[in-house]
């Protein structure tokens, strides 16, 4: 009852492996130049995996594709297996996690220090993310979901800026307290009397039924309310919601920019499709709790997320703090969108966790090069301060225009990704939860209100006279440089690709939410 | 006696042979045969105990596959001695641990030039008392086990006859003469209830002795030997409340003495207790009361291990709460004792039980005995001293942060794997909320664990001195390390093992 693809675990380890392979090139003291460019070319390979997987992905058949299964673990009271593939939800992110990768290993070109072992972490990182996404094993995806906190505490920790060995473990020991419950969770879930194995899906060609299944009706270990708190409290700290999301604007202002790129773009996505594939996916008609009935309470906290994230956000001074913040008010967003799930129609259901899904997608490639363009602003100025910054579109117009897109896109400007997603995530979420969802919509106001004010006074007026760049400085600012545009692209053409045609990504996802909702 | 008997014991007694001929060589050879070249000469000894270990693991592995002679899995010696496999798995663990003890302890063994062969004997006397301890299946030889790894491991920490050195010897010496006096008062006990110091007898009379309901353990003799049996093996597992003398005596003992005693001495005590304690286990309210006995012990010993480790600032003394912390986790299998398992599984305990001890032997090892390569050069045992190591010896510092996210529980590595198994037993018993307490304390320790990987990554260092350990230490860190990952990826080679060797239940 095995089968083996391989193109899965080709695309989850080649990061790895070209992270080993430059460990053990150390000793021939190569030039960082030919590290850099290895690292990058290794993630380009890993991209068109990606995108070959995802355009492979056969939409007609739907279902759980490219399978990859070995025996793994088998102690008495747990059952583990080694087994990778995508379904509709994964496709996409694995997809996301292939062009953030480029982006980020791209965007680490001017790193000087200690090159080679930068890019050891970064790919590992890569591996790691991409393993959280096409593994279906719930302790498989738990390892993955662990691992990543390492190549990040080291990324943070060494090529950070501010405080980063602070930040770095705040970041580690929020993340492991999250995963704990989750591991208490996983053996409560799996060691109900009825469930004999940890995949999380079902897959009939292999005759393997989903945990869904095994424990629908059934008396769980635990009671189901407490085995869904800690899934959900590990995926909340992750996503983050408030009020565990502070780890986040330390963590996302003290790293270098690649690692920002790769936090906001992908890390944030583990939780949320962790809440689709767990919380949705297992406790839908779990005896005595299911997770319709926590969709009231969800919806509140997401509203005050997103409300409370935006008004921080304004009162910011450093750019990528600002962002920061934003990204928990947009991962609010994604939670509002997954509370349609307490809706009495299908198509409610259906639609409010397509939107958070695809959500997830745009917000990643939307934050990812607004981080990237900051990131490329402070290479050049040395500051993210805002009230030292000013008129820099004279100086840095490439840079500026690209800004713009995040920014509007950020802001739910139609025809870019990101109005889309909150258009899905509004309609559905507003007849179910009707507070919630208008409350919410005062996220996107003040959206409007953070990313204007923020542009006009970085990119727009004139420099500050007092405490900015010294004048014989500013005047010798440049622009992005050619390299530079490749992974501002990446991310680029998604956000319009999505806002203009939105059916290519979520048609795709939509198989998968169907597949997870019974 | 029969030839089986000596079968049965040969591992032990090639141990306990080879301890005697490195004290006969020290003591006869290396001074009239060598002559000026004293040192030259000593050092060749830690060769011969590392190559001299072949023999106790040949014999091992010889009763382990009935290559020659008889082996039998049923007591021998008059009942006093099992050689199932449940004892050579353990022997094959202090034999291991052993043999990565001498191999990365000679460099460090130059400061004892005077008592070379005393170090060597000493540690092969304790090892064989050891492989008897994990084998004795009746009560007097326990002791007279116990009391043979105590004895030699007492000297071996007061070996370096400074302040701190002789402190911990006395203190060792104090506290394990206290803890087999417990020890005896609950052997006695038990003797006393049963009339029989075998303990398959034990079991058989204690099913013809009434059980009292509403008394812990069924009755009040019960209750006594086993609070007393698990006070005096406490003190060897070093679990909270007996855990007060590990930081001192792992402080003041020699860093290879004290990786000896933290993996070693912890899992044959481990052993003969799950041992004695599995054939009681078939008694129903023996079993529940045992399960919040070792509940209750495992939270203290994880808690209290992870707290005082937060604030330590002797690198010797957070190993020593680190070791009393993972000794709480192992006791978090303990309690999971087969009395309403939802899986319904008999022996989902002491399986995670022992493949926690075997990953935790590899990734303790580890870290200890590349401490030990470290301290020996800067003899500076603070935390802080090391600071920066990755820079004055890269794959040293590679191998020892391994080790330590291996201590944390880091996928992919055992540490990992082993809590998966273990806490996945207790969640099974119904104790999900020591669960819970277990990943949460694993959670404390990810700070001080991560401070440390933290200072030897990133940590400045005025020191920029290369260090350069030999090609012993080297090899016995990498072979923890090595058996830290491969344990952790690909679990089924040792599970597979330890099913093979769970003949206790």
């Amino acid at each position: 009852m095995s089968e083996f693809n391989g193109i899965l675990t080709v695309t989850v380890f080649l990061p790895a492996l070209a992270a080993l392979v430059i460990l053990l090139a150390r000793p021939l003291n190569l030039e960082d130049r030919v590290i850099r460019w290895f690292a990058i070319l290794s993630t380009v390979a890993a991209f068109i995996l990606s995108l070959v997987v995802f355009l492979a992905y056969d939409r007609d058949v739907g279902g759980v594709q490219f399978i990859d299964h070995l025996n793994w673990l088998s102690a008495e009271t747990i059952k583990s297996s080694y087994l990778l593939g995508v379904d509709g939800l994964s496709a996409p992110l694995v997809l996301l996690t292939g062009i953030l990768g480029l982006a980020a290993a791209f965007a680490s070109r001017n790193i000087g220090l200690r090159v080679s072992e930068y890019f050891v972490w970064l790919l590992l990182l890569e591996s790691a993310v991409m393993g959280v996404f096409v593994s279906l094993d719930l302790l498989l995806f738990f390892v993955f979901f662990e691992f990543e906190v390492i190549p990040m505490f080291m990324l943070i920790s060494v090529w950070g800026s501010g405080r980063p060995r602070y930040s770095a473990m705040k970041f580690v020991l929020f993340t492991l307290a999250g995963g704990a419950f989750m591991f208490v969770g996983i053996f409560a879930v799996y060691l109900t009397g009825a469930v004999d194995s940890l995949t999380m899906v079902p897959i009939p060609e292999l005759g393997i039924v989903g945990i869904a299944d095994q424990i629908a009706g059934v008396d769980l270990i635990a009671p189901a309310s407490l085995i869904f708190a800690f899934f959900l409290i590990a995926f909340a700290v992750k996503l983050p919601v408030w009020p565990l999301h502070n780890w986040l604007p330390d963590a996302h202002t003290d790293a270098p920019t690649a690692v920002s790129v790769m936090l906001a773009g992908v890390l944030l996505k583990m939780a949320g499709y962790g809440m689709i594939r767990i919380n949705i996916g297992f406790f839908q008609e779990t005896n005595g709790f299911t997770v319709h009935d926590a969709a009231g309470i969800l919806s509140v906290v997401a509203a005050v997320s997103v409300v409370y994230g935006a008004i921080v956000t304004i009162r910011q001074t450093d750019m990528k703090r600002l962002i920061a913040y934003s990204s928990v008010s947009h991962m609010g967003f994604v939670l509002l969108g997954l509370t349609a799930i307490g809706g009495s129609t299908a198509a409610t259901q259906l639609g409010g966790i397509n939107g958070a899904a695809l959500q997830m997608f745009t917000h990643g490639t939307i934050t990812g090069l607004a981080f990237l363009v900051v990131g490329m602003a402070y290479d050049r100025t040395h500051t993210r301060h805002i009230p030292h910054l000013g008129g820099l579109w004279r100086r840095m117009p490439v840079i500026g225009i690209f800004f713009f897109v995040a920014g509007f896109a950020s802001l739910g400007l139609p025809a870019l990704s990101g109005f889309v997603s909150e258009i899905m995530v509004f309609l559905n979420a507003f007849p179910v939860w009707p507070w919630a969802a208008s409350i919410s919509a005062f996220g996107v106001v003040l959206a409007a209100g953070y990313v204007l004010w923020m542009i006009q006074r970085t990119f727009f007026g004139s420099k500050p006279p007092e405490g900015g760049i010294p004048d014989d400085k500013f005047d010798e600012l440049t622009d992005a440089e050619p390299l530079d545009l490749i992974p501002i692209l990446a991310l680029t053409i998604p956000i319009f690709v999505v806002g203009i045609w939105p059916k290519v990504i979520v048609d795709v996802f939509k198989i998968g939410i169907e597949g997870i909702l019974r | 006696m029969v030839a089986q008997d000596y079968w049965a014991l040969s591992p032990v007694i090639a141990m306990a042979t080879l301890a005697i001929v490195l004290l006969s060589a020290d003591a006869l050879l290396a001074e009239r045969m060598f002559g000026g070249r004293r040192w030259g000469s000593k050092r060749a000894l830690s060769w011969i105990a590392v190559i001299g270990l072949a023999a106790p693991t040949f014999f091992a592995l010889n009763l382990w596959f009935g290559w020659i002679g008889d082996s039998t899995s049923s007591p021998v010696v008059y009942g006093s001695f099992t050689a199932d496999r449940f004892t050579l798995f353990f022997q094959f663990l202090i034999i291991g641990a052993t043999a990565a003890v001498l191999l990365a302890s000679v460099p460090y063994l130059e400061q004892f030039k005077d008592s070379l062969g005393e170090f060597f004997s000493l540690l092969l006397i304790a090892a064989a008392g050891m492989m008897l301890l994990v084998g004795a299946s009746e009560l007097i030889t326990i002791y007279v086990a116990l009391e043979t790894t105590a004895l030699p491991a007492i000297a071996l920490a007061a070996l370096r006859r400074d302040g701190f050195s002789i402190e911990a010897g006395a203190k060792f010496l104090i506290l394990s003469a206290l803890s087999t006096a417990l020890l005896l008062f609950g052997l006695v006990f038990l003797y006393g209830y049963t009339g029989a110091t075998r303990i398959d007898e034990i079991v058989v009379r204690l099913a013809a002795l009434p059980f009292e309901a509403g008394v812990p353990f069924g009755s009040l003799a019960v209750m006594f030997a086993v609070l007393l049996i698990v006070a005096g093996f406490g003190f060897k597992m070093a679990i909270a409340p007996w855990h007060m003398w590990v930081p001192d005596v792992y402080q003041g003992a020699p860093t290879p003495v004290a990786a000896f005693l933290s993996v070693a001495s912890k899992a044959s005590a481990f052993a003969v207790l799950m041992r004695l304690l599995y054939s009681l286990s078939g008694f129903e309210t023996v079993a529940q009361d045992w399960q919040i006995l070792f509940a209750v012990i495992a939270t203290a010993s994880m808690t209290v291990g992870n707290l005082m480790a937060l604030s330590q600032t002797n690198m010797k003394r957070l190993l020593a709460y680190s070791t009393i912390a993972q000794a709480g986790y192992i006791m978090v299998g303990f309690a999971a004792v087969s009395v309403a398992s939802s899986s319904g599984s008999t022996t989902s305990g002491p399986q995670s039980v022992m493949y926690y001890l075997a990953g935790y032997a590899f990734t303790n090892l580890a870290v200890f005995l590349a401490f030990t390569a470290i301290i020996h050069r800067t003899g500076d045992d603070t935390i802080e001293g090391l600071s920066g190591l990755v820079k004055r010896s890269p794959l040293l510092a590679v191998m020892m942060v391994i080790g330590l996210l291996s201590l944390l529980g880091m996928p992919p590595t055992v540490g990992f794997m082993a809590k998966a198994v273990v806490f996945s037993t207790a969640v099974d018993q119904g104790l999900v909320w020591l669960a819970v307490v277990a990943v949460i304390n694993t959670v404390i320790a990810a700070y001080y664990y991560l401070r440390i990987v933290g200072l030897i990554l990133f940590g400045e260092t005025k020191d920029t001195e290369p260090i350069k350990p030999g090609t012993g230490e080297m090899a016995a860190v990498a072979i923890g390390v090595v058996g830290s990952i491969v344990l952790g990826v690909v679990p089924w080679l040792i599970l597979q093992l330890i099913d093979d060797s769970l003949t206790i239940v």
